[in-house]
């Protein structure tokens, strides 16, 4: 008998070019351990993430979305980790409508310094994630149209 | 121009002068024991009388009170002069018998003893050990129309007046600025008895608070532009507005209390970080005993000790005054410490090294190292190392338990127990010494969160600054045309600091010798056609750069000012903002590539 294969979610991260990309730079050069589920695109700033971005990395069959960006007053463009701050709730308040966990899509802030800070937050949200289960996106939505 | 002669020398005078200015200006003295330069003659003491001819008369009075006159013939030192000063001299004698300025000016004068008794008068509730007070008022003056204080006065009358505080009470306004001690000519009055608050010193940072200062004063010896500065902490013309008397004193009238702190607006094309660290305190780590026994030095107070300009003129000393036999250095004391500081602080192996060979060459005394590791890893230093090792300097490789000076044996009495392992030979030690030296470590500047936010720098783990790339760009930052030098950005020795700031000098002269700056390739732009005028991407913009057309109805994008973070972008509700080379459809493939 075939073992039971053990589910890898995906993770997409928008990691701000400044703080958080460089953080997860360091996480590499430093040799630390963390889960290979994650693929990062490099952004400018956590500003520029466009919550369609995050719906687009769903609905092409990611299990989770992580955005980071410099900590509060450190951000590189002064003020656009603030903007993605205030964009966060509301997108989460409309993957909550759509029944989507709100653990799938995390905000943190990790700084040009803070790799292990990173490697610990990849590690964490695997964790969660695998406790979650995938996402099913399109099962879900075929789902979703018979109900409505 | 007032011409007259003081003991036959031509003297020019500018009218108003006393003829006790005038003698100075042709260089002769003449005694005082009541006269400043900033308060006006009051003629008590009666020492500066002078021979005065004028007009074929010929009379004896103050010189500090008297006006200069045309054709006036001064003389200072006739026989009839002398013997006025004799007797005041003895007269004062009497009065002040123990007071040694009295004492030396009366010996100077001749006189020894005084023939007159001493006056039975109750003593005042500021003099020392006798009534020395001679009523010359200065602290009375000083204290009242100079310093604008006014917490002495006189009382009585004849023989009864003295100097005391209203009521004979402890004054509650005096301002502990010691003048009144400072220009007693008896030495005679006693800060202390006139207020029951405690005096503060004022320690001299330079100097690590080895020695005290004045609130007027060189910031140190190599100070360039090497002129004094005045604390407004401490300056009594910040508290009561009076005093001023260096102004009175600067002959070139160069003191100016109303002058302010300035803040000028420069602009620059490049910067060049340079601001610096703070040394980690001893007294974080208490079982060192660093303020606790006075003969714990840490690295700067002995750098001070040592120094040829410091306190002592270079004489190592214990805070008794003598030398010590044996001190100990302890490295690594804040670095290379998980409680503290994990790093090493790169330049105190070194430093201690210089500083155990100045005491063995100094005092030759035996001096005991406890280090770690030894890190001699720059141009000699090894071979300095080396030296220090065919000096007879003892190196315990160990790390220091504590500093104690409670004795468990005879030749441990009254002195700095050094407890430490020392891991070569596998044991634990005590060794006795009279002095100890804490090579205390690096860390980033107190301000340097302040620093970092006014010029958006990032920081490392440990707060020094951070540079864009550790090896291939190490002194320049993630933002163009600002620079970081020396040991902002990581704790470094002088030769390394001095390359760093020459090439962040470079990095900074090529932009300016350039004369154009080339714009960050990524900016935003916006489409007009599809821009709905809604200012969401306006008030977006952290830099200003997207401007709301009024004509077109549309917002517009300013390439230059634009910094290109996208944010607008991601903002925009039409999709008609756009960023060059992160544009959404290119996100877009990028997220079905990773999920493919």
């Amino acid at each position: 008998m075939m073992p039971e294969e053990i589910f890898e979610p995906k993770i997409v991260g928008f990691l701000c070019q400044w703080c958080s990309y460089t953080g997860a730079d360091l996480a590499g050069t430093s040799r630390m351990q963390y889960p290979p589920n994650i693929s990062i695109s490099r952004v400018m700033c956590s500003g520029r993430v466009d919550p369609t971005f995050v719906v687009k990395a769903l609905a092409e069959g990611a299990d989770g979305v992580l955005i980071a960006g410099c900590h509060p007053g450190d951000c590189h463009y002064n003020e656009g980790n603030y903007r993605a701050l205030r964009r966060y709730p509301m997108l989460i308040n409309l993957l909550d409508q759509y029944g989507i966990e709100k653990e799938r899509v995390r905000l943190e802030w990790i700084s040009a310094s803070e790799g292990e800070k990173f490697a610990g937050v990849v590690e964490e949200m695997t964790a969660n994630l695998k406790e979650l289960g995938p996402l099913n996106w399109k099962g879900r939505s075929a789902e979703y149209c018979k109900t409505a | 121009m007032i011409n007259l002669t003081v003991d036959g020398r031509k003297v020019e005078a500018q009218e108003g002068q006393t003829v006790l200015e005038a003698a100075k200006i042709a260089g002769i003295h003449i005694p005082t024991l009541c006269h400043h330069e900033s308060l006006p003659p009051y003629g008590a003491c009666r020492f500066c009388t002078v021979e005065i001819k004028q007009s074929g008369e010929t009379k004896t009075t103050t010189s500090c009170t008297l006006p200069v006159g045309e054709g006036m013939e001064v003389a200072t030192n006739t026989e009839s002069v002398i013997q006025i000063r004799r007797m005041l001299a003895e007269l004062m004698l009497a009065r002040c018998g123990e007071s040694e300025p009295i004492i030396k000016l009366a010996a100077e004068l001749g006189v020894h003893k005084s023939r007159f008794p001493y006056p039975e008068v109750g003593k005042t509730l500021m003099v020392g050990k006798s009534d020395d007070c001679i009523l010359c008022g200065m602290c009375v003056r000083l204290c009242d129309s100079v310093l604008k204080i006014g917490s002495l006065a006189f009382e009585g009358r004849g023989n009864r007046r003295k100097v005391t505080t209203p009521f004979h009470e402890p004054s509650e306004i005096c301002k502990l600025c010691g003048s009144c001690e400072s220009v007693c000519p008896t030495g005679t009055i006693y800060q202390r008895r006139i207020t029951d608050q405690e005096p503060e010193e004022i320690p001299f940072e330079f100097e690590q608070g080895l020695i005290k200062r004045k609130p007027i004063y060189m910031l140190f010896p190599q100070a360039v532009p090497r002129v004094p500065v005045i604390d407004r902490e401490t300056c009594m013309n910040f508290k009561t507005e009076g005093c001023k008397i260096c102004e009175d004193n600067c002959e070139a009238q160069a003191i100016d209390h109303a002058m302010l702190e300035e803040i000028k607006k420069v602009k620059v094309g490049a910067i060049v970080i340079a601001t610096g660290f703070d040394v980690f305190n001893a007294e974080e780590i208490p079982r060192y005993g660093h303020g606790r026994f006075p003969d714990v030095f840490t690295a700067l107070e002995f750098e001070r000790l040592s120094h040829a300009s410091g306190p002592t003129g270079g004489k190592i000393l214990k805070k008794d005054g003598t030398q010590p036999k044996s001190v100990a250095v302890i490295h690594c004391v804040g670095s290379r410490d998980v409680n503290h500081q994990v790093y090493c602080s790169q330049v105190c192996c070194m430093y201690s090294l210089k500083f155990a060979h100045l005491v063995k060459e100094k005092t030759g005394a035996e001096v005991y190292n406890f280090y770690i590791d030894m890190r001699a890893t720059g141009k000699g230093y090894e071979e300095f190392y080396k030296r220090l090792l065919s000096e007879d300097t003892n190196f315990i490789r160990g790390k220091v338990a504590e500093v104690t000076t409670a004795a468990v044996s005879p030749k441990e009495e009254g002195k700095l127990v050094v407890v430490c392992e020392d891991t070569l030979l596998g044991m634990n030690r005590r060794i006795p010494v009279d002095m100890v030296i804490l090579s205390v470590g690096i860390k980033a500047g107190k301000d340097a969160e302040k620093v970092a936010r006014i010029f958006s720098l990032v920081f490392t783990a440990d707060e020094f600054f951070r540079e864009k790339h550790p090896k291939l760009a190490p002194v320049d930052t993630v933002n163009d045309g600002i620079f970081l030098a020396g040991a902002c950005q990581s704790p470094k020795d002088i030769p390394a600091s001095v390359a760093q700031g020459a090439a962040a000098g470079a990095g900074a002269l090529k932009l300016i010798d350039k004369g154009s700056v080339v714009l960050e390739p990524i900016t935003a732009s916006i489409n007009e056609d599809l821009c709905g005028g809604c200012k969401i991407c306006v008030s977006n913009c952290p830099y200003s750069a997207v401007e709301y057309d009024l004509e077109k109805g549309v917002s517009v994008v300013i390439e230059e000012l634009c910094k290109g973070c996208g944010t607008c972008v991601a903002g925009c509700p039409t999709g008609a903002a756009h960023q060059s080379h992160f544009e959404d459809i290119q996100i877009f493939s990028e997220i079905e590539g990773i999920l493919r």
